[in-house]
């Protein structure tokens, strides 16, 4: 039975990472009932999950794989390419939406009315529809078309927040993201129209041979920018820290730990790939746009989230900083720097996602996520508040923490570019982050909590589960690095080498 | 330096710019959507006129023909419509929702209930 179910699916793997959610989306709204499509969604995800680890599994073992959809050979048809690099972003997005269901039920039960659960599933999963799509695609405009699937399904997501200001919320991001989308679109009509072709390997080869010219000037800055806006680069990133205040928890720890996740692939993508190291970095100098404007991101948002009194908004500003030090390890263009970016998808996503699911756990709990909320909590909430610490520790960037395997990496890789004044920034900033995980633990475990506070029970099991598997992610990738920075640091080889 | 043989994109230029401008110059949202969909149509304009062969027909098989526009582009467009198609039902979706709790889709009167909101 097994064998011959695989037999018939074994070669469709990576379609059924886009087909599968897709059509699940629609089941959702077919069954109506909050447990159904909850049900429906997590065997989507997990399977999703299983899915993307066996695509890595084979990634690892016979290379990379190419999918024809429709059998239609290439340039013709559209190319699924899978290789290190997004086998391992597909397994961080499929695994954060699988780990975020779980905590789903319990978490949206205090945010969103019931009768809307089973809508919120299905554009969840449309969401992880378009995040697997732009990640698997080997075609550029399907670029496009995935982002703006999870893009809609994201700000129909965000606007689901129990105030009027998640509504405004999703317009600013709406507003934002669409320009993003039609630059991405227009940079890629411009490598459309230079070399004829939309298929990713197909791109590098003929623009390699195409060479230096305005329009593909303008096309990488086109690229440039709509990412930019995507993944919230500074000074693009206006519509984050809102989105990610307003939104309900899960959305938030979602979104934070996949979107732009996505979007820096994307442009890791473009620029790796598709304009390669020669054209990108020494024909038109990204990296003098780049370095600057993430070393700004890394500072501006660490020194902004030390003043937030909302977490949800700190940790927000602090994944400015975060975002500022994955498109420094972009920017820095060695291998070591790049290692430190790619890793950083991996390892931010699991240290983000597990924050922002124990603000999940706040909320549900005291009402608010306010400093004032967690007053005395790591001795009411001891499990929750611990999983805090450890992530805050892991944002740092303290050794046995994955925050610290990024950090490490990117570091070599400034020394390696020569730069040192920007290692020596690296490691500024994280003490900046000291600053503003420090002010949560204060508050957390020596100020007592104000005579009239309810008493406040542990979190349920059902968010104290995932946040630990990620918390517990975050320690356990902090030493066995295999596996992260082991595909990470493969993959910026293979992108640095030039071959696609 | 007009090169006219290009107008196209100068009209595709023209038209990005407005867009955008009405983009960040309106705090009316229906205005900003407004102002959206003008900046995605010239990007779409941009895709259908660089597909045109000068000379040619639609891309049709038929005797006789030889020379015809590139489909693609025109292809492509049609997802890209959609898109923006999609995009502006969810703006508008969002707006009515907006105009049912602030009673307004002014930006900046919707700046000023929320910061009496955050005042209290």
């Amino acid at each position: 039975m097994i064998e011959a179910v695989w037999a018939l699916i074994g070669d469709d793997l990576p379609a059924l990472q886009i087909a599968v959610p897709l059509l699940a989306a629609t089941v959702c709204v077919l069954v109506r009932r909050p447990r159904a499509a909850w049900a429906v969604a997590m065997l989507v995800a997990w399977s999703a999950f299983a899915n993307a680890a066996v695509i890595l599994h084979r990634v690892l073992t016979t290379g990379t794989i190419s999918y024809f959809e429709g059998g239609w050979p290439v340039p013709w048809g559209i190319e699924l390419r899978i290789d290190l690099l997004n086998a391992l972003v597909l397994l961080v997005v499929t695994g954060i939406c699988a780990i975020v269901l779980l905590a789903a039920p319990r978490s949206l039960a205090a945010e969103v009315p019931e009768e809307k659960h089973y809508l919120f599933y299905a554009v969840y999963l449309l969401c992880m529809t378009g995040l697997a799509g732009m990640t698997v695609t080997g075609d550029a405009f399907n670029v496009f078309v995935f982002l703006e699937i999870s893009s809609l399904s994201s700000y129909a997501l965000i606007s689901q927040g129990r105030t009027p200001r998640a509504l405004t919320s999703a317009i600013q991001y709406l507003v934002m993201g669409t320009l993003g989308g039609t630059f991405i679109l227009l940079g890629i009509g411009m490598l459309y129209m230079t070399t004829g072709t939309l298929n990713i390997v197909d791109l590098a080869s003929r623009l390699a041979m195409v060479g230096p010219n305005r329009t593909v000037l303008v096309a990488l800055a086109c690229i440039t920018v709509g990412t930019g806006i995507k993944l919230a680069l500074f000074p693009l990133h206006i519509w984050l820290p809102n989105a990610y205040t307003y939104a309900p928890a899960v959305v938030t720890a979602f979104i934070a730990a996949t979107a732009t996740k996505v979007a820096y692939y994307v442009l890791v993508r473009f620029v790796y790939s598709i304009f390669q190291v020669s054209l990108a970095f020494e024909v038109n100098r990204l990296d003098a746009v780049l370095l600057p404007v993430s070393i700004a991101a890394m500072f501006a948002g660490s020194l902004v989230a030390i003043y937030q009194d909302d977490l949800k908004r700190m940790l927000a500003y602090s994944s400015l900083a975060q975002i500022g030090y994955m498109v420094l390890g972009l920017a820095l263009a060695n291998v070591n720097g790049l290692t430190g970016g790619l890793v950083h998808i991996f390892n931010h996503a699991i240290m983000k996602c597990g924050l922002f699911l124990v603000l999940a756990a706040v909320l549900l709990r005291t009402g608010s996520t306010r400093l004032s909320a967690f007053a005395g909590l790591g001795r009411r909430m001891p499990l929750t508040f611990a999983a805090f610490v450890v992530g805050g520790l892991s944002l740092i960037g303290v050794p046995l923490t994955v925050g610290f395997v990024s950090k490490w990496y990117l570091v070599l890789g400034a020394l390696d570019a020569g730069l040192w004044p920007v290692a020596v920034l690296i490691l500024a900033s994280s003490l900046l982050a000291v600053v503003y995980v420090w002010r949560v633990v204060e508050v957390g475990w020596f100020a007592e909590p104000p005579a009239d506070a309810p008493e406040v029970a542990e979190a349920p099991l059902g968010l104290l589960v995932p946040i630990w598997i990620l918390i517990g992610a975050t320690l356990f990738f902090g030493v066995f690095t295999s596996l992260s920075a082991g595909v990470a640091s493969a993959a910026a080889r293979m992108l640095i080498g030039g071959a696609a | 330096m007009l090169d006219l043989g290009l107008y196209n994109y100068w009209v595709v230029i023209f038209l990005m710019m407005t867009g955008l401008y009405v983009v960040i110059s309106r705090g009316n949202l229906i205005k900003k959507v407004i102002g959206l969909n003008i900046f995605q149509v010239s990007v779409i304009m941009f895709y259908v006129s660089m597909g045109k062969v000068r000379g040619g027909t639609a891309p049709i098989l038929a005797e006789g023909i030889e020379v015809y526009s590139n489909p693609l582009p025109h292809v492509l467009m049609l997802t890209a419509i959609v898109v923006g198609v999609a995009t502006s039902a969810v703006a508008l979706a969002l707006i009515v929702r907006i105009k049912e709790a602030y009673g307004t889709i002014e930006e900046d009167e919707i700046r000023v209930v929320e910061g009496e909101e955050e005042a209290r």
